[in-house]
């Protein structure tokens, strides 16, 4: 296994293996509502992770709280990295992105009227150093800067298979390559951790297997920490190293697919007690 | 990917004296190969740019030196692992600066390559790679070396498979399997270890040693691989470019399969010789926008590629606002008055050369900067005949289109239309050095030094296609008037009318395909009383007209079978019928509902159309074709490209032309 961090898309300094984000007993409401009653998980570097869940089961609250954008009431996400332990609950979103947690939405939050590359050089400008006025003046430091970064974007092109439209507006895009790019600008924010929020929702079966593709050559290959939410169990199944089931907020299961796939409490959370079928294929 | 960086080169001529290797000096025409021509470019000219790859959204540069450089080091790498000189080294991929590498490196130790179509099926690659003595396999990715895995139990005497591109490739364990950049470094160990051996070898090159095998597009099961030499494949170049001469400065975009002698032919026969740079787009989809950003000198491309663009053109055009179209019509009005002048080699008149100007300027200078035509020279269409009507729009537009006519078994390139002598039913006259004639069952024969030295491992078919030195090519074809010759169809192809009249059933087709709305068209006749075909619609375009006309469709076999669709095509064929003589005229068609694919073996890769297969598997529908039927209903087995399959039902209508006479 390569070491996570001789790779330019990833961030991370723990080695392969390492625990590096630890969920401990978090809790979250809405007023009455409970959204995560004390999950606890432990993420390990280079793993691909992978919550499901049936509807309203708290998935995306979750991810939330790990990208700051919710707070929860109890408990404590922690972040290794730079040699240092983290508390996300206690930093701000652009804080937590600062050290390398990376995510992209269910519904896509692009730039739509900015082309491909101009979308991926936003995602790559927190490590920007020039400030407003090298910027302004440009040639210089700025250009070389400039020049370092879209080398780099080019990396994440490559990967991700986009040149041909590279110059083209986010918005002209079909849907499927618009989920390519919003991948991709997660990617250039040189991500610790990569947190996806069903990326394959509402894509044919043939976009679904690219989006495979990336996502293992992403963790393979840059050997990045993916966690993601996706309710084609096919694919859960296929490319993930380890499973996390959530149910009415609290977690029912955990463990390697297989594992995951023969636990009574997932089978009768997705199909109701009756039901003697499993629903995984 | 190759590394950029500027390598070290010794300095071979320290005393100021050309460097004598072997029994050839750089400088001195003696070479007899295409490694010890780039040699020589190498000597003369280390610093110019040889080849050009679009990568991370710029052109990257390979000087000639550098390139030799790459050939030797990787040559010597595959040494090292065991190439003999009867070996074969087959290349899958993408066209990139390592496939023309990897070729060259064969061939400089003596052995030979052998290019394979990316898209070819496993059956058609397991038959290659066994029947041609193929040591080693280059590959571009980890799509094709999963392939290769999956037939590696099948194949006998491949030693190793080489990739280029690593993605995706870390963790695979096949001690076979090897990374591009590692073989050259085994390269540099080896010639450390053996200083000057490679120049010798390279030396020892030989013009009549086989340079490559070349699949033909065979009807048949399997591919046949013509054996084509150093000497055949350079003087093909040669007498060429003796007609249409290139230089040094032009530049040429490689996006055509590399395994296609119609490439070959551009990059080593003619490139190899006068030294143009070749560019290589970044990927298959950004052709056009590298195209347009080289802007070439010469293209040869088949007349699939010049249909496109017609149909790009013509769609584009309906997309764009009134008042552009109605410049454009009137544009192309001048434009074909004055292609027709030519045509008819006549000198154009004071007032039309003027509009004609004024056009080139608003309207034609803007579309072939566009398609990336703006600073052709001369284009080549073969393979298959072009429809005379995507020749005239070329010629109107300013486009120096010429019909070539040749065989993978002579090279490419035998006749070719000279400038200012265009006939678009005629493919021209020979080039130099090349004798053509007809024999008394029509066919047409053809002797040249670029003629093969036989197929590989096959002396039956050897024997049938070269008689006392003469190529049967299997075209049936004529001379006309002006010496231009002709040709007519595969001899077997030709098919004679109930009235008696000769007539091919390409020429029809190629009719039809001038509509942007019709890909693919099969027309029938030989044996009947009269002519009908089977017609595949252009999704793409198809596709758009039905939105714009707000009709609803799902799939492409929902929409070809659109009463408004059927309509939409009928008025093509009218208006090719027109032009057509009575008895040749389409009398009732059909359009398929799926499309004829190379994996179904329906088409060749070179999108032939396998008449006689199509006949057999649609036999039903043919006969339906022939009867009073208005509609079949028809069950097929459709093969997904992981293998998966799927049963698709419907009803095809059956559309009569009949009322309309």
């Amino acid at each position: 296994m390569q070491r996570g961090f001789q790779s330019v898309l990833n961030r991370t300094t723990l080695a392969p293996g390492d625990v590096q984000l630890r969920i401990d007993n978090v809790r979250l409401s809405f007023g009455g509502v409970t959204a995560l009653v004390g999950v606890s998980l432990q993420i390990c570097q280079g793993e691909i992770f992978a919550i499901i869940g049936p509807n309203g089961a708290g998935k995306t609250s979750l991810l939330n709280c790990i990208s700051g954008l919710y707070r929860p009431q109890r408990g404590r996400i922690l972040l290794y990295q730079n040699g240092a332990e983290h508390d996300l609950t206690r930093l701000k979103p652009h804080e937590i992105a600062r050290l390398g947690v990376a995510r992209s939405f269910q519904n896509i939050e692009l730039f739509r009227h900015m082309t491909v590359l101009e979308n991926l050089l936003a995602g790559a400008h927190i490590h920007m150093r020039s400030n407003l006025l090298a910027s302004m003046v440009y040639w210089g430091p700025a250009q070389r800067e400039q020049m370092r970064f879209r080398r780099f974007v080019e990396d994440i092109i490559e990967l991700l298979e986009i040149q041909a439209i590279r110059h083209k507006t986010v918005a002209e895009l079909p849907y499927g390559l618009q989920k390519r790019v919003e991948l991709g600008r997660a990617l250039a924010l040189r991500p610790s951790i990569l947190l996806l929020d069903e990326p394959m929702a509402g894509m044919n079966t043939e976009e679904k297997e690219d989006i495979a593709r990336f996502i293992l050559d992403i963790n393979e290959e840059h050997g990045v920490t993916l966690v993601l939410i996706e309710h084609d169990m096919g694919v859960v199944m296929d490319i993930s190293d380890r499973v996390a089931v959530l149910n009415f907020g609290q977690k029912i299961a955990e463990g390697t697919p297989a594992e995951v796939r023969s636990n009574q409490d997932v089978i009768d959370a997705y199909l109701g007690e009756e039901h003697l079928a499993s629903p995984f294929r | 990917m190759l590394t950029w960086a500027r390598s070290t080169w010794p300095r071979l001529s320290a005393n100021g004296k050309a460097p004598t290797v072997g029994r050839f000096r750089y400088g001195f025409p003696m070479a007899e190969t295409l490694p010890q021509l780039l040699y020589e470019h190498a000597q003369r000219t280390p610093t110019r740019v040889a080849l050009r790859e679009r990568l991370y959204g710029i052109w990257q540069t390979l000087t000639w030196r550098e390139y030799y450089e790459h050939v030797k080091y990787f040559a010597l790498g595959l040494v090292s692992l065991g190439l003999q000189p009867e070996h074969t080294v087959a290349i899958i991929g993408d066209n990139r600066p390592e496939w023309l590498i990897a070729e060259l490196a064969a061939q400089a130790v003596g052995a030979k390559s052998v290019g394979i179509y990316q898209d070819s099926v496993v059956n058609e690659i397991v038959y290659i790679l066994n029947h041609a003595d193929v040591a080693f396999i280059v590959v571009e990715d980890q799509e094709q070396v999963d392939k290769i895995l999956e037939m590696w139990p099948q194949l006998h005497g491949v030693q190793k498979v080489i990739y280029y591109d690593p993605k995706g490739l870390r963790h695979y364990s096949e001690d076979f399997l090897l990374y591009f950049p590692v073989v050259e470094e085994k390269g540099r160990r080896y010639e450390q270890e053996h200083p000057g051996w490679f120049e010798e070898r390279l030396a020892q090159g030989k013009g009549d040693d086989i340079a490559i095998l070349s699949t033909t597009s065979g009807t048949t099961a399997n591919p046949k691989l013509a054996m084509l030499s150093h000497r055949s494949m350079l003087s093909m170049g040669r007498n060429l470019m003796k007609v249409d001469p290139l230089t040094s400065q032009d530049e040429f975009v490689s996006f055509l399969p590399l395994a296609w002698i119609g490439e070959q032919m551009m990059v080593m026969s003619c490139g190899m010789q006068v030294g143009f740079t070749v560019n290589f787009p970044e990927e298959p989809e950004t052709v056009q926008h590298d195209l347009r950003e080289i802007g070439p000198q010469v293209m040869f491309s088949p007349p699939r590629i010049w249909e496109n663009l017609v149909s790009q053109v013509q769609v584009k055009i309906e997309d764009a606002t009134w008042l552009k179209q109605q410049f454009y019509r009137w544009a192309i009005g001048i434009g074909y008055r004055m292609a027709d002048v030519r045509f008819r080699k006549e000198k154009a008149g004071l007032g039309l050369r003027l509009l004609y100007a004024l056009a080139d300027g608003l309207v034609f200078q803007p579309i072939k900067d566009q398609l990336g035509l703006r600073h052709l020279k001369r284009a080549y269409t073969g393979g298959a005949a072009l429809g005379p009507d995507v020749f005239r729009f070329f010629h109107a537009l300013g486009v120096n289109l010429k019909q070539i006519y040749g065989q993978t078994e002579i090279n490419g390139i035998a006749v070719v239309h000279r400038d200012g002598d265009i006939k678009f039913q005629t493919v021209g006259t020979p080039i130099p050095e090349t004798e053509v004639r007809i024999d008394e069952s029509g066919e047409i024969l053809m002797r040249s030094p670029a003629v093969m030295l036989g197929y590989y491992r096959n002396p039956e078919a050897t024997a049938e296609a070269l008689r006392d030195g003469w190529l049967h090519s299997g075209d049936a074809g004529y001379f006309d008037e002006d010496g231009h010759l002709v040709v007519i169809d595969r001899v077997q192809d030709v098919m004679t009318l109930h009235d008696g009249t000769k007539f091919s059933p390409q020429f029809i087709e190629n009719k039809l395909k001038f509509s942007p709305y019709i890909k693919e068209a099969v027309v029938f006749g030989g044996d009947w009383p009269f002519v009908t075909a089977m017609i595949n619609i252009d999704f793409a375009n198809v596709g758009k007209w039905a939105e714009k006309h707000q009709i609803a469709y799902t799939t492409y076999t929902d929409l070809a079978q659109k009463p408004e669709v059927y309509a939409l095509i009928r008025k093509y064929i009218e208006q090719a019928n027109a032009d057509l003589p009575p008895a040749a005229r389409l009398r009732r068609f059909l359009l398929l509902h799926k499309e004829l694919d190379a994996d179904d073996a329906e088409l060749t890769r070179t999108r032939k159309v396998r008449r006689r297969l199509i006949a057999q598997r649609y036999a039903d529908l043919i006969s339906a074709l022939y009867s009073y039927a208005s509609h079949i209903d028809v069950e097929t087995t459709i093969t997904y490209q992981d293998g998966r399959t799927a049963r698709i039902q419907t009803r095809l209508a059956i559309e009569s032309l009949d009322g309309k006479e």
